[in-house]
């Protein structure tokens, strides 16, 4: 496949959305884990 | 009591609060020049160019003068728990909207009035097209802000931030009716095209978002 | 539960690299995709573009369906569909958003088409549907589902009014027209069904997912709000 600019215009696109889709799921595999450790908390305490 | 009872007497409430106190209308008045003048300032376009553009200068103008009055109007009723009594009150939710519209409504009309002149002045305005079209355009445009910014202030009452909730709500919503008073004031300054479809989307406008206004405000009144 | 998670789960993913592959897949590779004739390789952003919109406005439609059902119903259940479909679809709307001016760059020679009907209506949606998470996130007030589903419906009532002012405006100001594709060759309009498909899949996962964590964080909060309850009472 020969470089051609606009090649880079596709790429970025294509990242752009997964970096999209990645970064709301990192946030909610952040979520889930505070969760997990608020449940912990919970059990522990009563 | 009828429903136009109720709202003509919190109409009137409000009205004669603002007149004793005058604390809002004097400050407002001076916003109004401030806005024109640094509008002036921003912008100096050839007098050709201007008539071209004034439409939207000026309803942007009018658009942050009428979120400073927006603003104020709940914060009152807030302060002396007068929301709750109105709340316990047997009076429905509906006619206190629309006297809450229509007190915001005068205000941003006197304010437009105001600030119209300075424009012309400063701007060198002269109108081509059908100049009596702009009441309607000025009635209509206002009202759609008006009516769609006292139902999102008192849904903003109850945020954390609530000065800055009642933009972040009023702003999209109110993109297809600028659309429609800037393009209507572009057509009658200009005269290149007809105001008159403009000005029938914005009354549609109006009609659509004051029924669903009307009919939506007792679920917002009670969301405490 | 979990099986079902699990298998929408490799099949997502097994569905978006094969989606991903049709899309880049030059004509003389097997199973390859023909490119356009006019716009070359950089059309195939309209692969990820147009489904993503498909299924923002799906998932947006679902917000309506769900806040309807709420203000009727006061039933949990909806209101946490209502939130999951805002936020996925916001997700998916962005990905519009930022996918349509990479594409509209290399092609029309302009970033941002102003008299574009469905850029600048998805462009709306989305100021909305973003100021109507920040509205849930910032409220105080105790029912904050029952404000967030009539903002819902009101934007849905504007939406015709986004439509008309854009359609009429460009028939005042004529400008040059810019032509989103005429009839479509089936090998292309199968690797859009396909890459739709994919996505359909992967918004059904995320939903899944944000719902439960929705389930499981306003248990918890009960649960957090009874155990101190308790504690003030002890």
């Amino acid at each position: 496949m020969n470089p051609d600019p606009q090649h880079y215009y596709l790429l970025a696109a294509f990242l752009a959305t997964w970096a999209i889709h990645g970064t709301y799921l990192a946030v909610l595999a952040r979520k889930y884990k505070k969760i997990r450790q608020e449940m912990e908390e919970l059990r522990k305490s009563s | 009591m009828s429903f136009f009872s109720i709202t003509r007497a919190t109409l009137e409430k409000d009205i004669r609060l603002e007149w004793r106190s005058k604390d809002a209308i004097n400050s407002m008045l001076y916003f109004a020049l401030l806005v024109v003048v640094i509008f002036s300032h921003s912008f100096s376009p050839t007098a050709e160019e201007s008539r071209r553009i004034a439409g939207g200068l000026v309803w942007v103008a009018f658009l942050f003068a009428a979120l400073v009055a927006l603003n104020q109007t709940w914060a009152r009723e807030l302060r002396n728990q007068v929301l709750d009594a109105y709340r316990v009150s047997p009076a429905p939710a509906t006619p206190l909207f629309l006297a809450k519209a229509l007190g915001n409504f005068l205000f941003v009309i006197i304010l437009e009035a105001l600030m119209t002149p300075l424009f012309i002045i400063f701007y060198n305005l002269r109108a081509v097209g059908p100049t009596l079209q702009l009441v309607p355009i000025a009635f209509f445009g206002t009202w759609a802000l008006v009516v769609n910014g006292t139902f999102f202030a008192a849904i903003s009452l109850r945020t954390r931030n609530r000065e800055i909730m009642l933009p972040l709500l009023l702003f999209p919503f109110s993109i297809p009716a600028m659309m429609g008073m800037v393009n209507a004031t572009t057509a009658v300054l200009t005269g290149e095209y007809s105001a008159r479809v403009w000005i029938a989307m914005l009354l549609a406008y109006d009609v659509v978002f004051t029924v669903a206004g009307l009919y939506l405000f007792e679920s917002i009144l009670d969301a405490e | 539960m979990k099986r079902g998670i699990s298998t929408l789960a490799v099949l997502t993913s097994i569905m978006l690299c094969l989606a991903l592959y049709f899309a880049l897949a030059q004509p003389d590779w097997p199973f390859g995709t023909p490119t356009e004739r006019t716009m070359g390789y950089v059309q195939r952003i309209f692969y990820y573009h147009v489904p993503s919109a498909w299924t923002a406005f799906l998932l947006f439609f679902i917000n309506l369906g769900a806040s309807i059902v709420y203000l009727a119903r006061r039933s949990p259940k909806a209101d946490i569909v209502a939130l999951v479909s805002a936020e996925v679809g916001v997700v998916f709307c962005t990905v519009v958003l930022v996918t349509g001016p990479i594409w509209a760059r290399p092609v029309w020679g302009i970033w941002w088409d102003a008299d574009d009907i469905r850029l600048q209506s998805t462009l709306i949606m989305w100021l909305i549907y973003v100021s109507y998470l920040i509205l849930r996130r910032v409220s105080t007030s105790s029912l904050t589902a029952v404000v967030a589903a009539v903002v819902a419906i009101l934007g849905a009532l504007l939406v015709p009014f986004v439509f008309f002012s854009i359609w009429f405006y460009r028939t005042q100001h004529p400008s040059p027209v810019i032509a989103h594709g005429g009839s479509l060759d089936p090998h292309m309009a199968f690797v859009l069904l396909f890459n739709w498909a994919a996505f359909l899949c992967l918004a059904g996962l995320v939903c899944w997912t944000r719902y439960r964590l929705e389930i499981a964080k306003r248990e918890v909060e009960e649960a957090q709000a009874l155990e101190s309850l308790m504690e003030t009472s002890r």
